[in-house]
C-alpha cells in the first residue's frame, strides 16, 4: 500500500522526488529550478528543501553543524530520538555525524581502499563474463536484469561473507529501505523486521564460524578497546549491503543504456581504450544515480531559506552534477572530458566509503559487455523504466546485440 | 614545480593516484598522498594538473618549489 499523492504542478514549491515525472527525466526539472529558485521547497514529507545548484549542494554538504546525517533516505515519518542510538545513528558511518562519525569510518575504509578493491578485479570479471555467457546466443538481452542487477550483490555478498543462494533476498531488502518512500510509517516498519532477523541470523552464523570477510571483522573490531555495539555491527553491515547494491547496479545500467543510445561514444570507447578512465568519470557525473538527504538541526535562515528543524534536505548531487555555473557544456555528454570534479560519490566527511569499489564494477562491467558485444542498440526504448527514490537507474534495458 | 595535498580537504575520491599514479598514491584509508618530494618534472607536472583539475574536494594545489 502507498499513500495516494496529488500531483506535482510546480517542482518548485511542491516538488517530490517520487512523482512520476521526476522519475522518469528530472534533468529537465533541475535545469529549471536552478533557474528560479534556486532551493525547491515541499510541504510533502513534513517539510524539506531542494537546492538544485552546485553551491547549494556544496554548502549543505560540507555543513555538518547545521545539518545533520541521522536519517539519509526521505520518508513520510521523521526518525525518532529513541529509535536511534545516539551518537552511532541506524547504519554508521553515514548516519553518524562528527565526533563519531570520523571513528566509525576510520574502521571502514581499509576495508574499501585501492589495496583490497584491486585485489577483487579478475573475480568480477569473471563474474561478468559468466553473467554473458548465461544470455549467449540471445538476439535481446535485458542489460540491467540479466545483467547489471546480478553484478553488485555477488560482490558484496562476498565482502559480507552470506550465503550464495540469497542473493535476491538482498535485491527485496534494498527495494524495501530504498523504494518503498510512500508507505505509512507502520507498514516500513513491519517490512524492516525480517531485514533485522536476517542480519542478525547472520551475525549468529558468523559467531559459531568465523572467517575472513567484513562480517567477522565487524564482529572483533574495537573502538577505544571495546568490542562494538551489536547495532553498530549490524548497521554497518545493512550500510554495506544496501550502499553497495542499487547505486553500482544503476550506475552499469545507465552506462549501458548510454552507449545503447549513443553508436559514436560506443564504437569510441571500443576502438580507444585510454579513454576509459574519463568515460568511466563522465558516466558517473552525467548519470550519477545518489541522491542524499540531511534535517536540518535547528531553525535557521540558510541560503536565504526558513528552515525549520528536522526539515528534509534532499541533497542533489546529480543536479549539482549539471549545473553550468561550474562546469563547461554540463548539460552534455561528453565522453572524453578531461575535467570532471564531479560528486557522484558526494562531497567532505561522508564521501561514498565504496567509491573505488563501484568504479572498479563499473568498468569492468562496461569492459565485458564491450568486449562481447562491441556494436548494439537500445531494442525498446519505451521498455526502458527508472527506479524511484534516492537511487536512480534503469530496471529494464532491452538490448539487441545481434 | 612542487605538488602538495591538503589532507584536512582530502576525503579520499581516488581521483589522483587513479589519473597520476607516478605523482600520487594513497594510505591505508584511501586517502591520497603525494610519493617522494612532489617536485615536478615535465610530464609529473602535466599529471598533477590533470589531478587538481578533477579532485571534488580542490585539495590539491601545484605552486613554486
Amino acid at each position: 500500500m502507498t499513500i495516494e499523492k496529488a500531483p506535482v504542478h510546480d517542482f518548485a514549491s511542491d516538488w517530490d522526488h517520487s512523482d512520476p515525472e521526476w522519475v522518469k527525466d528530472p534533468y529537465p526539472i533541475w535545469d529549471d529550478l536552478r533557474q528560479r529558485c534556486p532551493v525547491a521547497h515541499t510541504e510533502r514529507y513534513g517539510g524539506g528543501w531542494f537546492p538544485a545548484t552546485h553551491a547549494g549542494v556544496s554548502a549543505v554538504a560540507n555543513d555538518t553543524e547545521h545539518f545533520t546525517s541521522r536519517t539519509v533516505v526521505i520518508g513520510n515519518g521523521r526518525p525518532m530520538e529513541d529509535a536511534l542510538p545516539a551518537p552511532i545513528g541506524v547504519a554508521p558511518p553515514i548516519t553518524s555525524d562528527p565526533p563519531f562519525h570520523q571513528i566509525a569510518r576510520r574502521l571502514i575504509l581499509p576495508a574499501f581502499a585501492p589495496g583490497p578493491v584491486n585485489a577483487l578485479e579478475p573475480m568480477i570479471r569473471s563474474l561478468c563474463s559468466d553473467l554473458l555467457e548465461r544470455v549467449a546466443g540471445q538476439e535481446v538481452i535485458n542489460a540491467s536484469s540479466d545483467y547489471a542487477q546480478f553484478i553488485p550483490p555477488s560482490v558484496i555478498k562476498r565482502m559480507l561473507g552470506f550465503p550464495e543462494q540469497d542473493e535476491d533476498l538482498f535485491r527485496e531488502f534494498v527495494h524495501v529501505i530504498l523504494e518503498g518512500i510512500d508507505e505509512p510509517v507502520e507498514e516500513r516498519i513491519e517490512k524492516f523486521a525480517p531485514i533485522e532477523a536476517y542480519f542478525q541470523a547472520q551475525i549468529e552464523e558468523h559467531a559459531q564460524n568465523p572467517r575472513e570477510d567484513l562480517t567477522t571483522f565487524l564482529m572483533n573490531a574495537e573502538i577505544l578497546g571495546e568490542k562494538l555495539e551489536p547495532q553498530h555491527v549490524a548497521g554497518t553491515m545493512i550500510l554495506v549491503l544496501v550502499a553497495g547494491i542499487d547505486t553500482t547496479w544503476s550506475a552499469i545500467g545507465a552506462s549501458l543504456w548510454h552507449l545503447a543510445q549513443n553508436p559514436q561514444d560506443l564504437e569510441r570507447l571500443v576502438n580507444e581504450p585510454d579513454l576509459m578512465p574519463f568515460a568511466i568519470e563522465e558516466f558517473l557525473r552525467f548519470y550519477a544515480p545518489v541522491t542524499m538527504a540531511r534535517l536540518v538541526k535547528q531553525d535557521m535562515e540558510f541560503l536565504g531559506c526558513s528552515m525549520k528543524q528536522d526539515d528534509w534536505i534532499l541533497l542533489g548531487f546529480p543536479a549539482a552534477n549539471r549545473d553550468p555555473a561550474v562546469l563547461e557544456r554540463a548539460g552534455e555528454f561528453i565522453i572524453d572530458r578531461k575535467e570532471n570534479r564531479h560528486l557522484a560519490f558526494g562531497l567532505g566527511i561522508h564521501r561514498c566509503a565504496g567509491s573505488n569499489l563501484a568504479r572498479l564494477e563499473l568498468r569492468v562491467a562496461i569492459e565485458e559487455f564491450i568486449k562481447r558485444y562491441p556494436r548494439f542498440e537500445l531494442a525498446e526504448p519505451s521498455a526502458v523504466t527508472w527506479a524511484a527514490g534516492q537511487v536512480r537507474g534503469p530496471r529494464s534495458i532491452p538490448i539487441r546485440v545481434a | 614545480m612542487k605538488v602538495v595535498i591538503d589532507a584536512a580537504r582530502c576525503q579520499g575520491h581516488g581521483r589522483c593516484f587513479s589519473l597520476a599514479p607516478a605523482v600520487f598514491g594513497y594510505d591505508e584509508l584511501g586517502n591520497g598522498l603525494v610519493l617522494g618530494d612532489g617536485v615536478l618534472d615535465a610530464d609529473g607536472l602535466e599529471l598533477a594538473r590533470l589531478a587538481e583539475a578533477n579532485c571534488p574536494e580542490h585539495a590539491i594545489s601545484i605552486g613554486e618549489s
